[in-house]
């Protein structure tokens, strides 16, 4: 597991410098350095997500996740503790959510 | 005859009706103009109303000044468009307008009532938006009588219209309190979604400081779930509460109802787009300009200023049959108020964050960037005369449209890649 992040590069706060670079194995090793292990609900968002940054280069916020994919906000928090935009970003290998400041 | 149908006379609607119609044949095309409203909106000016800066009557003039002649204004709102067919039909007698092209410029609009019980019982009682008319001038008649307390302002999700103007509000609360001899008795809370109130590196470590400085309190990673207004409390997703006396909302921001009627809009109802021809994704002959597009820049005026050229080039070489080469860069720039008569300037685009420096501008010289100065507090008020008198009648207002690096100082901590992108980009200025 240790060995599969030993080659990946990190911001000073664990997120991913380069997106591109992500895998599914990547994610749950992530994952499991945050202490959480993966289930299918987990996926979902996390699938959508990745499909969301491919199509338009920036991920998706909260309302999108939950527009388009069956899980729901409480769900999201119940999942991802910090949230989708810090935990499930971090996870899905994605930047954190900046403002244009 | 071909007609150009803009929905929308705000900012973009207007200005990009003044400019194309000097360039379009009239015998060959007729240009209408639908809005909802009468009253057209000094939008900028909102913010300052509730501080007594602007009073009520000078940021409103009527739209019909505005429209071009030639153009039919239509006073009405769209019930739907029906992009397959060419054709919008709007709420007014069912009128059916078939186009040959199609601007979309309705912008956007705050939703109180997307975030659970921010409509009940308290709204407009103690608790006020600023992005309204109507808000903002009830905001300052609540204000002018209050004697202090816990104020939040929070911002309720991302995108919003003109992203630095809550924090632009706390600066402006901390002035006007000191100001009435009572801000020991006022406590400012700041509320926000993302990560802190400056986000990017560069503009985090020049501008970092500020709230402390002033005592406002930042609450980061906020996402309001719901307002309860028995209690007075704002409460997060996560389960965190803030309580308030005063709650200064930002509502979640939506594009208008008809795109989402209209089955054309991302789940804001905002209208995928080409980011830099200003195309709609979907339909060729249909161009969305201002807030109502999804794009990755900021919601505000002056992005639809950078925009307009590209948008008309390209808008008048699709007609034509030829190649679309207006390019947007999303250049944005603002003034940021930062109370006791200051002002901030801040300058990007899609690739380059906010950098320190000087903006250059012609005739009254060089504006301080990314820090505070007198000058750019009255650069701000100077934009009002601008915008009315210049901007919105479609002529060339003085600043250049495309981002330029000249005069930004490029610290040593930004990174090759970026500056690889800045070269690039200053190139072709």
């Amino acid at each position: 597991m240790s060995d599969i992040l030993a080659t990946v590069k990190f911001d000073s706060e664990g997120f991913m410098v380069d997106p591109n670079a992500w895998t599914p194995e990547i994610g749950k090793a992530i994952a499991a350095r945050e202490g959480l292990e993966l289930t299918d609900r987990h996926w979902v968002v996390i699938n959508y997500a990745r499909s969301e940054f491919k199509a338009k280069g920036q991920s998706p916020t909260l309302r999108a996740i939950t527009k388009n994919t069956d899980v729901n906000t409480k769900e999201i928090y119940a999942l991802f503790p910090g949230g989708p935009a810090k935990m499930a970003a971090k996870i899905a290998g994605l930047g954190k959510p900046t403002g244009c400041i | 005859m071909k007609t150009l149908l803009i929905l929308g006379a705000g900012t973009a609607g207007t200005m990009l009706a003044n400019k194309i119609t000097r360039k379009l044949d009239s015998r060959v095309w007729k240009v209408i103009l639908v809005d909802k409203d009468e009253t057209h909106y000094y939008q900028p000016g909102f913010l300052f109303v509730p501080f007594g800066m602007n009073k009520p009557q000078e940021i409103i003039r009527p739209k019909r000044k505005y429209v071009p002649a030639g153009v039919e204004f239509v006073l009405s709102d769209v019930e739907r468009i029906d992009p397959g067919a060419n054709q919008v039909i709007l709420t007014k007698e069912n009128r059916v307008i078939h186009y040959d092209y199609l601007v979309i410029a309705s912008g956007t609009e705050i939703r109180p009532d997307q975030v659970e019980g921010m409509l009940d019982g308290g709204w407009q009682q103690n608790i006020f938006d600023f992005y309204t008319f109507e808000g903002t001038n009830k905001l300052a008649n609540f204000l002018k009588t209050w004697q202090g307390g816990r104020l939040v302002v929070n911002v309720a999700e991302m995108p919003i219209k003109c992203p630095v103007a809550p924090l632009e509000f706390v600066f402006l609360a901390d002035w006007y309190f000191t100001r009435r001899g009572i801000r020991n008795k006022v406590d400012i809370i700041y509320s926000t979604p993302l990560p802190g109130a400056f986000t990017k590196p560069i503009a985090a470590a020049h501008l970092g400081d500020m709230l402390e400085k002033r005592g406002i309190h930042v609450e980061s990673e906020f996402n309001i779930g719901e307002v309860d207004s028995t209690k007075n409390v704002i409460r997060s997703w996560d389960d965190r509460e803030i309580p308030y006396d005063l709650l200064v909302a930002t509502p979640t921001n939506m594009g208008a109802e008809f795109i989402e009627r209209s089955g054309m809009g991302d789940e804001l109802n905002f209208v995928p787009t080409n980011k830099h021809t200003l195309q709609s994704e979907q339909w060729e002959n249909i161009w969305v300009l201002g807030d109502a597009a999804n794009l990755p820049t900021s919601k505000a005026g002056a992005v639809v200023h950078y925009q307009m050229e590209a948008a008309i080039e390209n808008l008048l070489a699709h007609m034509q049959g030829r190649e679309l080469k207006g390019h947007f860069d999303g250049h944005a720039n603002c003034f940021v108020e930062s109370g006791f008569n200051k002002g901030l300037l801040i300058d990007f685009n899609y690739d380059v964050e906010p950098l320190p420096g000087a903006f250059p501008m012609p005739i009254v010289g060089p504006f301080k960037l990314l820090g505070e100065s007198v000058f750019n507090h009255w650069g701000k008020l100077a934009f009002g005369w601008m915008y009315w008198n210049l901007m919105l009648k479609g002529i060339d207002i003085p600043l250049p449209n495309e981002f330029s690096m000249l005069g930004k100082v490029i610290p040593e901590s930004f990174d090759a890649k970026q500056t690889l992108k800045l070269q690039r980009g200053d190139s072709h200025v």
